[in-house]
């Protein structure tokens, strides 16, 4: 089974992060292996966000720890990559497309130096592999939800990291970015990459993942979506709100509903 | 224009170009009130300062001015953090409150010295050429104007050195995080930045003018370019255009010159909010009316295109039956078939209207086919 025969990307140990005296993450434990396309799923508060947060050292821990290839994550930083929620940034900001990538690059620059015809050429690349290359000089405000989306990800292609942590990359994007998305998901995995992505929309999970962690605040389940994404787990990640539309060959579609 | 009169524009000038520096990362990241309160509650780390020196040109009250600068946003971040109050209000709870305590140390216990709290708000620019720097009985100049051109180098090599860093912070603080950079690092060193600027300017041009310069121009920049490197250069072209402006229009109104600058400062942040080629007033009026028109002639071409075959052709077609069926005021109608046509998007045969051939592959490409 590629559990038992794959090291360990991400390992999580009893972690738990409150804001204020509100468990938002619950003494959770999770190992992710090296490798898998992974999507994160649970209702609206489950602290999906927080998780990737945490595991990026961005929001402080109460208790537990989080171990990167082994290793802390301050020894690794170069080797993960970030995804934020597209919405978490300010699109008026004054500057252009390609200027947005090339800051995937800043890691590997560290401090004070500046940017030059690599990083350049690298952000040109990742630019053509979403399909933007012809937005490069573009200012970023004029871009629609899908392009600022795929910008994000040119910006976390550019870091070469070995794992990629992704927040709702698929949210509020056209049919176009959806599929280049998907792609690009497909061709890292194929490279060897681990690819960690915050999802919500349970119906696509089988087709577009491989493996599968279920929250909410706890956590419920993880492991290959064949074993772990069941209704029975479902609805004790969604309590109530949900409704399944029923089931053909393997593939299970359901909707998680009402909010909350 | 006398000796003095020149070096007056010219100690504003560079008070303006270094506060624009810092004032353009202030507006981005939508703290452009923080200017205020450190301008203001800085005057307690100075009163502080000179109670402990007894000395007002000692080189200790600029830095206790910049410390008191940190505290402040860190005291503003430390309100914030109780979840108790929103951060405009923690501002605002802030720096009244030092900047009050000091206005009381003042009249209690330092009347006597130059220390006025009018000064404080106001500053005097006037004067500012009679303070000289005199070295070996040479006349180097005004001291201000040494003050704030050693600022004025600090803000730039800072900017000029940590540009990449300021830039992904500002825009990107979670990716910086995740990256390594330290935002809260950025973050206080551009608050100390702030509060050195705020401290040198607030004796030549005082608090208000500090304000006024470090917050129009570069938001009078914003929005006449989407580059950031412009937007510095433009910020100080606006915030040096303020300066000398100002100075001859209290020259001939025979007014306040701090006032008056921050009076142009307004105004050309005003214009530009009226005649920005992009993002200005007019210009996204002109943008809307024209859509306006253009959605108008589409929607006329589709209604043609629609009925092109029916039978009821002909009556579709009629230019009065636009209104009951589009819902078109008569002139409004008119209007757009007169476009249309110039446009060559139909034919018009008395009240009947044709879609040319032009006009059917704008309805088709608009239906998406």
């Amino acid at each position: 089974m590629l559990a038992t025969t794959t090291a360990t990307a991400i390992a999580i140990r009893d972690l738990t992060v409150a804001y204020h005296d509100r468990a938002v993450l619950w003494d959770v434990d999770l190992d992710i292996p090296a490798g898998v396309l992974m999507a994160i799923v649970g209702p609206n508060g489950a602290g999906k966000t927080t998780l990737i947060k945490a595991i990026l050292g961005l929001v402080p821990v109460v208790a537990g720890e989080v171990r990167i290839e082994g290793r802390p994550l301050a020894e690794v930083r170069r080797r993960v990559a970030y995804v934020p929620q597209r919405g978490s940034v300010d699109w008026d900001f004054p500057t252009s497309v390609l200027d947005v990538v090339m800051m995937g690059r800043y890691g590997a620059l560290g401090w004070i130096r500046r940017p030059g015809r690599r990083e350049r050429d690298a952000a040109l690349a990742a630019l053509e592999q979403v399909g933007m290359r012809d937005f490069a000089g573009r200012q970023i405000s004029q871009l629609s939800g899908g392009q600022q989306q795929r910008v994000f990800l040119a910006r976390a292609l550019v870091q070469d990291a070995a794992i990629y942590l992704m927040d709702e990359p698929f949210q509020g994007v056209d049919a176009t970015t959806e599929r280049t998305i998907v792609g690009l998901l497909r061709e890292l995995r194929s490279a060897g990459k681990t690819v960690v992505v915050v999802h919500h929309d349970l119906q696509t999970v089988p087709e577009y993942f491989d493996w599968v962690t279920l929250l909410n605040v706890r956590m419920i389940a993880s492991g290959p979506v064949d074993a772990v994404f069941t209704p029975e787990l479902l609805r004790r990640t969604y309590g109530g709100h949900i409704a399944f539309l029923g089931q053909d060959d393997g593939g299970l579609a359901a909707v998680a509903g009402g909010g909350a | 224009m006398s000796a003095p009169q020149f070096e007056i524009q010219l100690i504003a000038v560079v008070v303006a170009a270094a506060c624009a520096l810092p004032g353009t990362f202030l507006v981005l990241r939508r703290m452009a009130l923080m200017s205020d309160a450190i301008s203001h509650a800085i005057l307690i780390g100075i009163v502080l300062a000179f109670f402990i020196t007894e000395d007002l040109a000692s080189p200790l009250l600029i830095v206790g001015a910049t410390l008191t600068g940190v505290v402040t946003v860190s005291l503003v971040e430390l309100l914030h953090r109780t979840g108790r109050v929103r951060e405009d209000a923690a501002i605002g709870l802030v720096f009244p409150l030092l900047f009050s305590v000091a206005v009381i140390l003042i009249a209690r216990y330092a009347d006597n010295v130059h220390l006025d709290t009018d000064a404080v708000l106001l500053g005097e620019l006037a004067f500012a050429p009679f303070d000289r720097v005199i070295l070996a009985g040479w006349d180097l100049g005004p001291r201000a104007l040494f003050i704030m051109g050693a600022i004025l180098a600090l803000n730039a090599a800072v900017i000029g050195l940590l540009y990449k860093e300021l830039k992904l912070v500002t825009f990107d603080a979670g990716l910086a995080a995740a990256l390594g950079f330290t935002p809260a690092a950025v973050h206080y060193l551009l608050m100390a930045l702030v509060s050195i600027t705020a401290v040198g300017a607030f004796d030549a041009v005082g608090s208000i003018l500090v304000v006024a310069l470090m917050i129009a121009p570069p938001a009078t920049a914003y929005l006449l370019t989407d580059r950031l490197p412009l937007m510095l250069g433009l910020g100080v072209l606006v915030g040096a255009a303020a300066a000398i402006g100002g100075y001859w229009l209290a020259h001939w109104l025979d007014a306040s010159i701090a006032g008056s600058m921050a009076t142009v400062a307004g105004l050309l942040f005003g214009a530009a909010c009226l005649l920005a080629p992009g993002r200005g007033l007019i210009a996204v009026a002109r943008r809307r009316a024209a859509q306006r028109w253009e959605f108008a002639q589409t929607m006329l071409a589709i209604h043609l295109f629609h009925h092109r075959d029916a039978p009821d052709a002909a009556e579709e077609s009629r230019v009065a039956h636009l209104e009951t069926q589009l819902r078109w005021e008569r002139r409004f109608a008119e209007q757009v078939v007169r476009r249309a046509e110039r446009r060559g998007l139909i034919r018009r045969d008395g009240q009947t209207l044709t879609l040319t051939d032009r006009g059917a592959q704008l309805a088709q490409e608009a239906l998406g086919g």
